[in-house]
């Protein structure tokens, strides 16, 4: 791999370290009688109140159906995700000091298998807390309804609207991820070009490149 | 306000009719006609949803509290009790707020609340507290304005009817309190006819900055004259304060009749920084008296009462240059000054003429020593040597003036009923407004400070009459809303208010509006009656004392089912709101209980004190509706006989036994 595409894995691992300490994503409620909203956010490593008392008054509101308190303790995920992240940008350092194409492929792969697995994990979560309710000691019981919040959008959750987005670590990843699949593809061109043209060309566009 | 009231409505019913032939045959009044005119609905609507523009703090008058109004609409916001007990709210009730309101003569359960001042920096309000004055208990309070609380009350000794208080200096050094009344100092039995010989009216200086830290500075002793209002001067006058007096005649009785002889009474000049210097140099005699200073914990939010018992006293006999007397036509009322420090305007109720002093002018008086004599080591100062002007035929019964920045004066008219305005240093009468009806005060936003946003004016008027859907022989008091923004005054709403507002301020809602506390921290409750969550509740027995500690929470309380509590026991109910969210309060009540309920805001702990009378088993509940389970938010306490084997029990919740089991198990 040429200079650039190595310098732009170098780029995406640091970009992955930033978003360790960015909020991944964001879920807001609101209902007319919390105008001001109450949210949550998550970060890689915890799942916080959007502020100081919101994680508790959301747990509060939640005992009415009997849904299980949300402890960021109680969540196993949170402790190895930062550790994935960090990971994979030691993997995508390890990358650029390599260069090699397949190990970048592997980079990506195993980046979008992550990712992939993350989102089915966190979907698990809110079905879980969603459907798993205490219903010996739910005090608000509408039969058929369940309380999964979105994974995108907005959903209507009795008097709550619930609202959940990516948050900016989560932009940050998928620009890694973008970065990673620049690389590639700019030495795909450059393949390109070498097959084409004549040794001093290519070693020429290199420098172009470069 | 209520002898002066009473005084000027005696004349008013007396005089009312020559008076409306002279004026209406001098064609001084416009027409009491309704005067709404163009767009005024418009200008003091306020769209759901959206603010007011300004807050206004209106004394409750003889209610003993603050009333806080939305500026244009005229919309309550909030009652703030501060001398008087509050059922609503358990204020003055509760184990918490009671030391609030301990004086010397035992607990007080109301006063008379007249002037509300806002604490001001460089002259102007700050928004940071709002101070108000008891006439009858003479008392000065302090309400913190990011919640709407009053957190300190300091009694004023050597003193009866603390009136002209609690006027405020500058950058908030000191708040005033004078007498209304003066009486034998120290109070003694004396025969009330002896009263020019023995009876003594005080001005008390009070230091005011530092919160839950109040304290008599200093008293100056004065000749036994009627202290009626006060103002600190500002900019030139910075350093000065003064006093209204009427009574000059020293009456003891009759004073409607006896008190009104002197074609002049006086305004005393004090020079503050005199008496302070007096102070410093060890000429004020610190005297035994005793006082009460009671404020609020900000950690346990429960109220301390402390006990002083020295005062020191500055006599202008031996402090020379510490009071001035200035001549004032006739019984005057209201000393204000002008927003530049200049001009300090007299109303002279019984005058025909509204009298303004020069303070360039007092002090080349004070050099020139332009003295008409001397009282009690006061000297009275040549009335023509600190005149700056008089206000010609501006009406009746002239009272207070407020003014605009912009270079007029506002001054309202008791008995000829209106709001007349007049020009500063040409002194001619440019506008005149009716007021529905015999307006007492009048306010504008920072009227009487440095800065006055003179956008509206404030009429607050003592007889109601016909202005309202009528209610019985006793109507609420009506306050009424002018547009100054321009040359003529406009009318644009009539109001009610609370109790009798006697006299208000405001301020720009953006001073105070995002300090606003939303709810107290549970972490940062140092009650020792604080339950931080439901496991953690309990009771305990000490003698026939019971103490129950219990958590507040949608929509439960923990713990909810109590017995072992005897007949004779004396029950106290320590609850404890740990919610963390605005706005989300619980109340509490048991069944016979002979006091209040308790209003539980978030993350704070009040104690209801109940002694059962008999056996039974009796329910409590939460009296804020707050949830939709708050019919459900309940418990109940059983009382046994005195000697019954009832073990003494308090459950906890099913969750919490749960919880517990399983931190057991942990174990």
């Amino acid at each position: 791999m040429s200079r650039l595409p190595r310098m732009l894995f170098l780029i995406a691992a640091g970009l992955l370290l930033v978003a360790n300490q960015l909020p991944l994503w964001r879920v807001s409620l609101v209902a007319p009688q919390y105008p001001e909203g109450l949210g949550m956010v998550i970060d890689a490593h915890t799942v916080r109140g959007a502020t100081e008392n919101d994680l508790g008054n959301i747990n509060k509101l939640n005992h009415y159906i009997g849904m299980k308190a949300i402890e960021p303790s109680e969540i196993p995920e949170l402790r190895v995700m930062p550790w994935l992240i960090a990971g994979l940008a030691l993997f995508a350092a390890g990358v650029a000091l390599i260069g090699k194409r397949p190990v970048a492929i592997a980079w990506l792969a195993s980046f979008a298998a992550l990712g992939l697995v993350g989102m089915w994990d966190f979907w698990k979560w809110e079905y879980a807390y969603g459907h798993d309710l205490d219903y010996a000691h739910a005090i608000i019981k509408v039969p058929g309804m369940t309380y999964q919040p979105p994974l995108i959008g907005s959903k209507q959750l009795l008097n709550f609207t619930a609202t959940s987005w990516p948050a900016s670590g989560t932009f940050v990843l998928a620009l890694a991820f973008v970065l990673g699949a620049v690389a590639l593809f700019l030495k795909r061109k450059h393949r390109a070009v070498t097959r084409t043209n004549a040794a001093p060309a290519a070693r020429q566009s290199q420098v172009v490149l470069a | 306000m209520k002898i002066p009231m009473t005084r000027s409505a005696g004349l008013a019913i007396a005089g009312i009719v020559a008076v409306g032939i002279i004026y209406a045959c001098a064609g001084q009044r416009t027409a009491t006609t309704n005067l709404v005119t163009g767009d005024a609905a418009s200008k003091v609507y306020v769209a759901p949803g959206s603010y007011d523009e300004y807050y206004a703090f209106m004394s409750g008058g003889y209610s003993g509290q603050v009333s806080v109004y939305g500026l244009p609409s005229g919309r309550l916001l909030k009652l703030v009790p501060v001398f008087s007990q509050f059922a609503e709210d358990g204020y003055g009730y509760d184990a918490e707020t009671k030391p609030l309101l301990e004086t010397t003569y035992g607990f007080i359960p109301w006063d008379d609340s007249h002037h509300p001042e806002l604490s001001m920096t460089d002259g102007v309000p700050d928004g940071r507290w709002l101070f108000i004055n008891a006439n009858n208990t003479p008392r000065i309070a302090r309400i913190d304005l990011t919640r709407f609380e009053t957190d300190e009350i300091i009694q004023i000794p050597n003193s009866a009817g603390g009136h002209a208080s609690p006027f405020t200096t500058p950058n908030t050094k000191y708040v005033v309190s004078a007498t209304r009344f003066s009486v034998p100092i120290p109070n003694t039995d004396v025969a009330i006819d002896s009263y020019k010989k023995n009876f003594k009216g005080t001005l008390s200086f009070i230091t005011a900055d530092q919160p839950g830290k109040m304290d008599i500075a200093f008293q100056i002793l004065m000749p036994g004259y009627n202290y009626d209002l006060g103002h600190a001067g500002k900019g030139p006058s910075d350093g000065w304060f003064f006093f209204t007096s009427y009574n000059s005649e020293q009456a003891n009785t009759k004073l409607e009749e006896n008190a009104s002889q002197n074609d002049k009474d006086y305004i005393a000049a004090v020079n503050y920084k005199r008496a302070e210097e007096c102070v410093a140099q060890g000429q004020a005699k610190a005297t035994t008296t005793e006082y009460y200073h009671n404020y609020v914990d900000p950690g346990s939010r429960q109220a301390k009462s402390e006990k002083k018992t020295s005062v020191k006293i500055v006599d202008p006999a031996n402090c020379a240059g510490v009071v001035y007397y200035l001549p004032t036509p006739k019984s005057p009322h209201g000393v204000d000054v002008d927003p530049t420090g200049e001009y300090i305007v007299a109303g002279g109720k019984l005058a025909t003429v509204i009298p303004v002093h020069s303070f360039t002018k007092l002090q080349k008086a004070i050099a020139d020593k332009a003295f008409d004599k001397t009282v009690d080591g006061i000297p009275v100062l040549k009335y023509d040597a600190v005149m700056a002007g008089e206000v010609q035929k501006p009406g009746l019964g002239p009272l207070h003036t407020e003014f605009d920045g912009k270079g007029y004066a506002y001054t309202s008219m008791f008995i000829s009923s209106e709001v007349v305005k007049w020009k500063l240093g040409t002194w001619e009468v440019v506008d005149r407004a009716p007021t529905y009806y015999s307006i007492g005060h009048l306010m504008i936003p920072g009227g009487d400070s440095k800065h006055p946003w003179g956008k509206y004016l404030v009429a607050m008027n003592k007889i109601t009459k016909d202005r309202y859907l009528p209610t019985g022989p006793e109507m609420a008091q009506s306050a009424q809303l002018f547009d100054i923004s321009g040359d003529k005054m406009k009318l644009l709403l009539d109001f009610p208010t609370i109790g009798e507002p006697h006299y208000a301020q405001a301020l720009p809602a953006s001073l105070i509006k995002d300090k606003q506390v939303k709810f107290h921290k549970l972490s940062e409750n140092t009650s020792p009656w604080m339950t931080k969550s439901e496991a953690d509740g309990g009771i305990t027995r000490n003698g026939k004392h019971i103490d129950i500690k219990m958590i507040a929470i949608r929509s439960h309380f923990a713990p909810d089912n109590i017995e072992g509590v005897q007949v004779g026991d004396t029950v106290n109910f320590h609850v404890t709101n740990i919610e963390q969210d605005w706005d989300i309060l619980h109340g509490f009540a048991v069944l016979g209980a002979q006091t209040s309920e308790l209003i539980l805001q978030p993350g704070e702990t009040r104690t209801l004190t109940w002694i059962p009378k008999g056996p039974g088993v009796y329910p409590f509940y939460c009296t804020d509706f707050c949830s939709a389970l708050h019919q459900e938010m309940q418990g109940y306490i059983r009382v046994s006989p005195a000697g019954s084997s009832v073990k003494l029990m308090a459950n906890v919740s099913k969750k919490t036994q749960a919880q517990l089991a399983e931190a057991k198990k942990e174990k």
